[in-house]
């Protein structure tokens, strides 16, 4: 197999000497096996075909030839296909004929080159396996005196280690110089104060609840027992901040019988004739919790599962949100559209540290 | 470093134009970088040839594919939040408001001749790239390739890990679609669920309220620049200490500690290896120009509401998606007022710690060994049965988080319901990785009694002969000295005795590491010895 079979007679366990000297590294709990078996070094090399028979090397000579100049073609087709077979604007198959045609041209201009190469060293190449002694990671001892020395040099004559009061001031200066860019970071978010923000949403007193996304207002009449409504507060599709708005603010709007509805004392008039509004944002890590199960009316949010009971004020009956999700008190205008009564009472969305302050 | 006997006579020839060129060259070259002194320190050195040393190739070479396609769609991408209304080529989307990066990577995958193309060899490759990065870690571990001298350059491939998961995410939250945003707003409500700074650090990630108009600019600075650089850097690391270590081999006939037995970099494994690059890319590509990934252009652009049941993360994020699924209910507390997110918290303190003990495994096999001698032979892993059963229970945990992730689905696909599949992954979380420890345990030391009789009475023929006197018996065929080098070539370790040390004490440390050699080599299986072998012969079989 090997044509070197210098070493060949060495343990599993390596002796290195030559960097250790007398002082060995310690095997810890090894188990030094006095009569171990010896290894048998490197059987005999087989020699290939290829090696035998010089018109079965021609052959495979061919044939790696044979898949450069696959390689050759493919990449020449993929460039052909770029220009006969552009992009029509509109046209979604010539989309993927693109994509196909100038997919498999490239690769075949790669595989051609990969498979070749490799055949070439599997059947042609040298097929004996080469030797390489280790010599152990670690410097020589003469090496690590030197290393040692430079050391020893810079200290001295630099007294670094003498003068306490230098190196004592330079490790101080270090620790404090990259301070300054951390002070940098800060304006990465505005001055305003985070929790203030996030304790308000679009929704106020008298502010209509209008369909997601078109933003027409909706009337309670419209509203059937069973049906669920993706709502945003009136205007917010003319907020510069959009998506921030959205964010917080969107609510979905259900109608259930009122007598399924277990209401509490103070949210007595939070519902209007069995229609409830709730937080659409998860208290989990903030998905929006959007599939409505009629019949039991359970919300479950897709990402992590957690399933709220709308005839329970949203309490959590699964999954790993603890709260439930914030109502929005809601009532109706003269005109019969539904509007919020006030924002909401609490944080919508994920909690967070200062939630309660 | 040197390699033995490397040249074979050669039959003098004129030397033709193109040697003559060479000759130049290379002569210019040297007299100017002295680079002849690298070309002969590592142009002859010796790579051991086994298909599980080829993960690590597989990744580094997914990564320059990576590389390469990602620098692509750089010229067209555009990291901005900027809205703008859709005119492209795909037309369910027209006149609808999006942000520029949104609008740029459809335009990339609809109006852009190789766009498709390129965004799916991106996609495509990073996905090999970090499945490969997870086998090639499994392959060193069950080896014991982590041991000294590699503990340091197991870090540095740590890293590596977590580095391209890092770049898998801000990858895929670069085109601001449904899917890339509702990632973001996971990972801004669990950064909210830090206690104390957890609001303040969301506020600065996203420069202000989440989703913001900051988010893709800046993950764009971190994905396309910080991140690769400091990847190129750490790989550089990983290949320069894997150049001064050399490879690890397996056990052989010839193969010591002190040597490495393989094919050398010019020309067999430059041109193997060489090949291998482009057979990995000219995969990817084929894989791309077939399969779509990532359909930006079905999610839409990010908009907090809409959802849809049965979207998944990038797979590689599952397993954090997992854990937050499986957290027990309510697990929220307030503390004078401050609210605690334990179902947050748990989360990142379990995925952590799993994370701090993977890095830092060699040591504490180090430890409890105590062997500071130089290990170059990967073990087999039922020669190690401890470790191979950790290393059985960690995956299974891994793959508990990762299937959680897919509750949903195992739950409408085998039609049971997403309590009893959480639930089922909650237990399982817990008990699967003890089962998989003992059964692994079970299996190795079985495989090490199989191997120990097979390399003492050698293999059963399956055929029968009828001795003279009548009786019949199968015939063992013995194994050859080679085959059975194999068997028997691997390290032994007890279980530590506890001394006193020269003060007449017993410390704690050494009693721990007791304690710890203890419950990995209580159960061994020596190793067959020559005085075995031969006794075993004598009894004539
Ligand atoms: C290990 C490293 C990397 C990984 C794992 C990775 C992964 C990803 C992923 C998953 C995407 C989403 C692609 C999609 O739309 O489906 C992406 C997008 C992108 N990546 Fe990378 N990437 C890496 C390195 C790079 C590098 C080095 C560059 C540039 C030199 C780059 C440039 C881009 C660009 C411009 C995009 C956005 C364009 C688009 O989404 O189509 N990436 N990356
Ligand atoms: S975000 Fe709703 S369950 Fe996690």
């Amino acid at each position: 197999m090997a044509k070197d079979h210098d070493g060949a007679e060495g343990s599993i366990v390596g002796t290195t000497v030559e960097k250790y000297g007398d002082n060995p590294p310690t095997a810890g709990i090894a188990v030094v096996v006095a009569d171990q078996i010896p290894n048998p070094g490197f059987p005999p090399f087989r020699p290939r075909v290829t090696d035998l028979y010089p018109e079965k090397a021609r052959q495979q000579e061919r044939r790696v030839s044979a898949l450069f100049v696959i390689s050759i073609i493919g990449s020449v087709f993929a460039i052909a296909a770029y220009i006969a077979f552009p992009i029509v604007p509109g046209d979604i198959g010539s989309v993927r004929i693109n994509n196909l045609l100038l997919g498999v041209g490239i690769t075949l201009g790669l595989l051609g080159i990969g498979f070749g190469a490799v055949h070439w060293s599997k059947t042609l190449m040298d097929g004996h396996d080469l030797v390489e002694q280790r010599h152990g990671t670690r410097g020589t001892a003469a090496t690590r005196e030197k290393a040692v020395e430079v050391f020893t040099l810079g200290n001295k004559e630099s007294g670094f280690g003498r003068r306490t009061l230098i190196r004592r001031t330079l490790i101080g200066a270090l620790v404090v110089s990259p301070l300054p860019a951390v002070v940098l970071f800060r304006d990465l978010a505005p001055i305003t104060d985070p929790v203030e923000l996030l304790r308000h949403t679009l929704w106020d007193k008298g502010v209509r609840l209008t369909r997601d996304p078109s933003g027409t207002p909706i009337k309670a009449s419209e509203v059937t027992i069973g049906s669920a409504f993706h709502v945003i507060p009136e205007g917010l599709n003319d907020h510069e901040d959009k998506l921030e708005q959205k964010a917080k603010a969107a609510v979905l709007l259900m109608r259930l019988k009122p007598e399924d509805l277990h209401v509490s004392a103070d949210r007595a008039d939070w519902n209007y004739d069995g229609i409830v509004a709730y937080s659409k944002i998860c208290t989990h890590v903030g998905c929006p919790v959007a599939l409505y199960e009629q019949q039991t009316h359970h919300l479950l949010c897709p990402c992590h599962q957690s399933q709220f009971d709308i005839t329970q004020e949203a309490k959590v009956i699964f999954g790993p949100a603890k709260r439930p999700l914030p109502q929005l008190p809601i009532t109706i205008d003269a005109d019969g559209y539904l509007i919020a009564r006030s924002d909401f009472t609490e944080p919508v969305g994920p909690s967070f540290w200062e939630r309660k302050l | 470093m040197s390699t033995t006997e490397t040249t074979r006579p050669e039959t003098a020839l004129e030397p033709t134009r193109g040697a003559r060129f060479t000759g130049w060259a290379g002569n210019y070259l040297d007299e100017r970088t002295s680079i002849s002194g690298l070309v002969k320190e590592l142009g002859r050195k010796i790579f051991p040839d086994h298909w599980s040393f080829m993960l690590g190739e597989v990744a580094l070479y997914s990564f320059i594919v990576i590389l390469l396609s990602g620098t692509f769609l750089t010229f067209f991408f555009q990291a901005s939040m900027a809205t703008q209304v859709y005119d492209g080529s795909w037309v369910p989307l027209k006149g609808i408001e999006m942000s520029a990066a949104m609008k740029s990577t459809l335009d990339i995958s609809f109006d852009i001749r190789g766009g498709l193309l390129m965004r799916q060899v991106h996609h495509w490759a990073a996905l090999l790239f970090i499945a490969s990065i997870g086998l090639h870690m499994l392959r060193i571990y069950f080896t014991g390739a982590f041991r000294k001298p590699r503990e340091i350059n197991w870090l540095i491939g740590f890293t590596l890990f977590i580095l391209a998961m890092l770049e898998g995410f801000t990858g895929y939250s670069l085109p601001d679609d449904l899917l890339s945003g509702n990632g973001l707003r996971i990972i801004d409500g669990m950064v909210k669920g830090i206690p104390i700074v957890g609001t303040w650090t969301s506020y600065l990630i996203f420069g202000g309220e989440f989703p913001g108009t900051d988010i893709v600019g800046r993950l764009y600075t971190v994905h396309i620049l910080l991140g690769p650089a400091i990847l190129v850097a750490a790989l550089g690391v990983h290949l320069l200490l894997l150049v001064i270590n050399k490879h690890t081999q397996f056990a052989g006939p010839g193969h010591t500690n002190d040597n490495v037995v393989g094919v050398p970099i010019m020309p067999v494994f430059a041109a193997k290896a060489g090949g291998f690059f482009f057979i990995i890319f000219g995969v990817i590509v084929l894989i791309a120009s077939f399969f779509t990934i990532n359909p930006i252009w079905v999610y839409g652009p990010y908009d907090p509401s809409p959802v849809s049941a049965g979207t998944q993360p990038d797979w590689y994020i599952g397993f954090a998606d997992g854990a937050l699924r499986l957290v027990p209910p309510g697990w929220e507390l307030e503390l004078g007022g401050y609210t605690l997110s334990l179902n947050i918290l748990l989360v990142l303190i379990v995925v952590g710690v799993f994370l701090v003990v993977v890095a830092l495994y060699p040591f504490i096999e180090g430890w409890i060994t105590g062997d500071q001698r130089e290990h170059h032979i990967a073990d087999r892993p039922r020669n190690a049965p401890v470790r191979t059963a950790i290393g059985a229970a960690g995956v299974t945990f891994y793959a508990m988080l990762w299937a959680a992730a897919s509750s949903d689905l195992i739950a409408t696909h085998f039609r049971l319901t997403i309590e009893g599949v959480i639930h089922g992954c909650q237990v399982l979380l817990i008990v699967g990785p003890i089962i998989a420890y003992f059964v692994t345990k079970r299996v190795c030391v079985g495989l090490q009694k199989k191997d120990r009789e097979i390399a003492m009475h050698g293999y059963e023929s399956g055929r029968i002969v009828r001795l003279p006197g009548g009786e019949y018996i199968e015939v063992h065929e013995q194994l050859d000295d080679y085959e059975r080098w194999k068997l028997v070539s691997f390290e032994d370790y007890k279980p530590l005795m506890i001394r006193p040390d020269k003060k007449g004490r017993i410390t704690v440390n050494q009693r721990l590491r007791a304690a710890a050699s203890s419950w990995f080599f209580e159960d061994r299986i020596a190793p067959v010895s020559r005085g075995e072998i031969e006794s075993s012969h004598d009894g004539g079989h």
